[in-house]
């Protein structure tokens, strides 16, 4: 299967067939354009990923969550998106009294949900009432871009099994670009490290042969060296280039 | 030397010393050396700011303007959202170092205005209905300012508007023309702004569909056809130049084609 990849800009002409047109593109005129600024996939039909921008949710979705607030009967929780997510009291898998749901779930507290509706208004349900589900008590919640979630996970979740694989830990990634990782504090590390460079280098073809490379490389390095790489990997700031010129 | 400190100090003598240029146009050369057609030169930088969603830092001549988007995000004050779409807020502020004499710090009637009119020359390209209940924020500063910066700040939004993901018809270009000594101009610098007769700040998408434009002065209705073609032609040419920046922020190599 060949892929085209190509970036695109908003207002960028992508085909004459309307009935290609999917994410990321608008129909005027009979044509189709990009509506984002990303990389576009010919495969089937014409989408454009974008390159940056929030998570919309969906329902089904699997994100993870911060309790921002306790309210009568739901939970407030920040899922990193324009919209908070609401997780009603009886949602929560056991029955609980309302005067004690904070001795369960209090603001600062980490959980997988599932978006079980989002509705026109953008009212975003949560549950907490399924086996894959639960409150994150260990390890470690790092974010990435979501639109590179799909990237992260790989191809039938190659990516993410090599990931895995390779450095020990369990990681699991939600639809809302938090990654939740556990594991040995310097298998950890090396994870946080690979998935940063997956995110940056993203749109460059040759990603997975290029993640296994680096992985093989930071495993063989002692902590000294490490220090000494990223510091030499560590680029100016904008203000230099600015003043240089 | 007590008296030059008097004589600077004094606004009506000042004036002197910033006499009118005899001619702004000799032998079809402007005192900056361009042709009557030729834009400033623009230098343009994408994702200056980690923290903003979407960024860009634009040059235009002497100008130099920073813009930063914010969201899709919640709205605060509530009770300015909207239930079907996003609200655009666009904010254009100057900075007090950016003039030659200070500018006072915080909105007056002028960047009021110049906020509302670059919102609307942005607006009808963001797909607002996307996100309901909603706030996109954009944020310029000028940093240096030399006649133009209301084109520049545009110019900068729209890029930062796509850097930040947010779905758009099209990028939106922006630039000036107007009319000294009887001869029309793209794109006027400070002077020929201050003692020119005409300026008229127009922003388009690249296909021609106008978002903004204003007038101050007197053209003629030829002068200001013929205006508008120079007008059109210095926004493809921003519009070139807007595309190459973004493309330029991802630009280590992405290959035509991938077997990934």
């Amino acid at each position: 299967m060949k892929m085209d990849k190509k970036l695109v800009i908003p207002g960028d002409f992508l085909s004459d067939d309307v009935k290609l047109a999917d994410e990321g593109t608008y129909v005027e005129d009979g044509k189709v354009f990009s509506s984002v600024f990303g990389i576009v996939s010919m495969n089937k039909q014409i989408r454009v990923v974008p390159l940056s921008g929030k998570y919309i949710p969906k329902r089904d979705d699997i994100v993870i969550g911060i309790i921002t607030e306790v309210s009568f009967s739901n939970w407030i929780v920040d899922i990193r998106s324009p919209y908070e997510g609401l997780l009603h009291i009886s949602e929560f898998p056991r029955r609980i009294d309302n005067a004690e749901m904070s001795k369960y779930l209090n603001v600062g507290d980490s959980i997988m949900a599932l978006v079980s509706d989002v509705d026109e208004s953008m009212k975003v349900e949560l549950t907490l009432n399924d086996q894959r589900l639960r409150q994150i008590k260990d390890g470690r919640v790092i974010e990435v871009t979501p639109s590179k979630v799909p990237r992260l996970i790989g191809r039938n979740g190659s990516m993410i099994a090599m990931l895995k694989n390779e450095t020990g830990c369990n990681i699991f990634i939600a639809q809302n670009g938090r990654v939740w990782l556990t594991g040995k504090d310097k298998n950890v590390d090396l994870a946080v490290r690979t998935i940063q460079k997956i995110e940056n280098e993203s749109h460059i073809s040759g990603l997975t042969e290029r993640i296994v490379k680096f992985l093989k490389e930071e495993k063989g390095l002692t902590v000294k060296e490490r220090v000494k790489k990223t510091e030499e990997e560590k680029s100016g700031g904008i203000l230099d280039e600015l003043l240089d010129k | 030397m007590i008296c030059v400190y008097e004589i600077i100090k004094n606004e009506e003598e000042k004036r002197k010393f910033m006499v009118k240029p005899e001619k702004l146009i000799e032998n079809g050369i402007r005192l900056d050396g361009r042709k009557p057609d030729e834009l400033r030169p623009i230098k343009i930088k994408v994702g200056v700011l980690n923290r903003a969603d979407g960024s860009c830092y634009f040059e235009f001549g002497a100008n130099k303007v920073i813009a930063a988007v914010y969201g899709p995000r919640e709205v605060h004050p509530r009770h300015m959202q909207k239930s079907t779409s996003a609200v655009v807020r666009y904010k254009y502020n100057m900075a007090s170092f950016s003039v030659e004499e200070r500018k006072r710090p915080g909105p007056d009637r002028r960047s009021i205005e110049v906020s509302k009119v670059s919102r609307e020359a942005l607006e009808p390209v963001i797909f607002q209905e996307y996100f309901p209940r909603s706030a996109i924020d954009i944020f310029v500063e000028v940093l240096q300012a030399d006649a133009g910066t209301r084109t520049a700040g545009i110019n900068a939004a729209s890029i930062a508007l796509a850097d930040a993901g947010i779905p758009m018809k099209s990028l939106v270009s922006a630039c000036a023309v107007g009319k000294v000594d009887d001869t029309l101009v793209l794109d006027l610098n400070k002077d020929e702004d201050n003692y020119g007769q005409a300026d008229m700040p127009i922003a388009m998408t690249p296909d021609g569909k106008i978002t903004l434009l204003q007038m101050d002065g007197h053209l003629s209705s030829d002068e200001f056809k013929e205006g508008l073609e120079m007008a059109k032609k210095g926004c493809l040419e921003i519009a070139q130049l807007q595309r190459a920046a973004l493309l330029e922020k991802y630009s280590s190599k992405i290959e035509g084609e991938s077997n990934e």
